[in-house]
């Protein structure tokens, strides 16, 4: 506990790897709720491994995860879900379910994870989709939105049951800025409007700027730099501070 | 070889998870439906003229040997028997690896490759309860009526090329069909094809929900999905004969 926040993820010590390849070493940072972790680097540096460990799809071989006051890498699965119940997940390509429409695939974890009626399921998708800016798109197919709509729907997923830890997995890969913009501006939204632990893996070095309150820099696994944009911007390590001031989005 | 052997133990693990989760809750009753019409329903308009196709083309064959010694009067037996006991089973089930198999591989491995059943489980929903277990049990239900589809159109096909031969009644053909057919006939064929249907449901999901090669291996998944069901139907289908005859000895006629 910090400044009177409490720890909503802390990853102590932790360790991954596929194989021979070592894709995480020792890793330790911590995100308290209502703040803003984006986690930067190059590709294959291990950000979106460090998502999927704290959403428990993968399991470390070291090291321990906390989600709030449960330490996950030993939980069997009826407790680890109760413990994914506290986190929405955007993914890269958001990853919507392209069988069933966009209420569907938001409905689904209402559905089954709530006792909330049909007309109170209907109340809530629709208040989601209105503020994504999706509303009159809930009867569309997944492959008929554009790649900005998908990210958007990907988001009212995550969100549509009030998580106090939202991951994001690139949000604005694939996009142009003006829509990357408004996704950033949307994970901001939701950060405040519940006082979510929000954390953000990116290559866009503009967007962690603006959505993050600190700022993890990994490179081949290893966490280089860790602290606000502008201790960043005075990090001793050259690859961070080089990371950090270049300005195009790394896509 | 221990590569063979150590797939087939993942397999059997993989079937076995799959009926002990069937009694977990939630049933998955809805998701059940949407796959038993997905591969029922869907599957008829594949099985009822393979039927009768084969079974015009049976009775033409059965007659022309039949003719020889006079004995043309039990063509509706021979093809009832043909049919419930080996051809409907068999093919049928073969159809449904083709058809219903590859989909199955090639739907999960999409989803594994898209983060679709990443995204399932972060939202606390257990992926195999919800994906794999309602495949395999439409796959398992529905294979043994679409095998009585594919014997009743195969004795309609076969009715009609007899009729067009010597213009057998319907009535009779039928009672013919059916005369020295006694239940113990019926039922062991019918367990067969359901045994058939999970071995295909089992292994298409497998292929498709454990590949982890990307968009490379969704062709991979649906491909192996019909060459293994296929491979897998025929060696069951020798061991299940041989099994059928040991536990109903009056079927071995």
């Amino acid at each position: 506990m910090t400044d009177g926040r409490t720890t909503a993820v802390a990853f102590h010590n932790v360790s991954k790897s596929f194989g021979a390849k070592q894709v995480l070493r020792d890793v330790s940072f911590d995100v308290r709720a209502g703040e803003a972790l984006c986690i930067l680097g190059r590709s294959g540096t291990g950000k979106s491994v460090t998502l999927k460990l704290i959403i428990s799809l993968l399991k470390p071989d070291q090291g321990e995860i906390w989600i709030e006051q449960d330490e996950i890498t030993c939980l069997k699965a009826p407790e680890l879900s109760r413990v994914r119940r506290k986190m929405g997940f955007l993914f890269q390509y958001a990853a919507l379910f392209d069988s069933l429409t966009l209420y569907e695939n938001l409905a689904l974890p209402l559905h089954r994870l709530t006792d909330k009626s049909p007309e109170e399921i209907d109340f809530v998708i629709d208040r989601v989709l209105g503020q994504i800016g999706l509303a009159g798109d809930k009867r569309k197919m997944p492959s008929e939105l554009s790649g900005g709509m998908r990210k958007r729907a990907g988001l009212a997923r995550a969100v549509v049951l009030e998580p106090r830890i939202l991951l994001a997995d690139e949000p604005s890969s694939g996009l142009d800025r003006i829509t990357a913009s408004e996704i950033d501006a949307l994970l901001l939204e939701q950060k405040a409007q519940h006082n979510a632990a929000l954390i953000v893996v990116t290559h866009d070095v503009r967007g962690a700027r603006r959505v993050g309150d600190r700022i993890a820099v990994l490179d081949r696994g290893t966490l280089i730099a860790y602290g606000t944009a502008e201790e960043i911007d005075q990090s001793e390590n050259e690859i961070a501070r080089e990371l950090i001031r270049s300005d195009g989005n790394g896509d | 070889m221990s590569n063979v052997f150590e797939i087939a133990g993942d397999v059997s693990l993989f079937g076995y998870r799959a009926i002990t989760s069937l009694f977990r809750r939630p049933l998955e009753g809805e998701e059940i439906g949407r796959q038993l019409a997905e591969v029922g329903s869907k599957s008829l308009p594949l099985i009822i003229p393979a039927g009768f196709a084969l079974g015009a083309v049976l009775t033409l064959h059965t007659r022309s040997a039949l003719v020889t010694f006079g004995a043309t009067a039990w063509i509706p037996t021979v093809q009832a028997f043909a049919f419930f006991l080996e051809i409907g089973p068999l093919v049928t089930a073969l159809l449904v690896a083709g058809r219903v198999g590859s989909g199955i591989g090639a739907v999960l491995s999409n989803m594994r490759a898209t983060e679709q059943i990443d995204a399932i489980e972060s939202l606390s929903v257990d992926s195999f309860k919800f994906l794999v277990v309602p495949r395999i049990v439409a796959c398992t239900v529905a294979l043994p009526i679409l095998t009585l589809f594919l014997d009743f159109s195969g004795l309609l096909g076969g009715f009609l090329s007899e009729y067009a031969a010597s213009r057998l009644s319907f009535h009779l053909y039928i009672s013919q069909s059916f005369a020295s057919f006694e239940w113990s006939n019926f039922y062991p064929p019918t367990l067969k094809t359901a045994v058939f249907g999970f071995a295909i449901g089992t292994i298409s999901s497998f292929l498709g929900y454990t590949t982890n090669q990307g968009a490379q291996g969704v062709g991979r998944a649906a491909t192996r999905s019909v060459v293994i069901s296929s491979l897998l139907i025929i060696v069951l289908d020798v061991l299940l004969i041989k099994l059928i005859f040991f536990i109903f000895p009056e079927s071995a006629l």
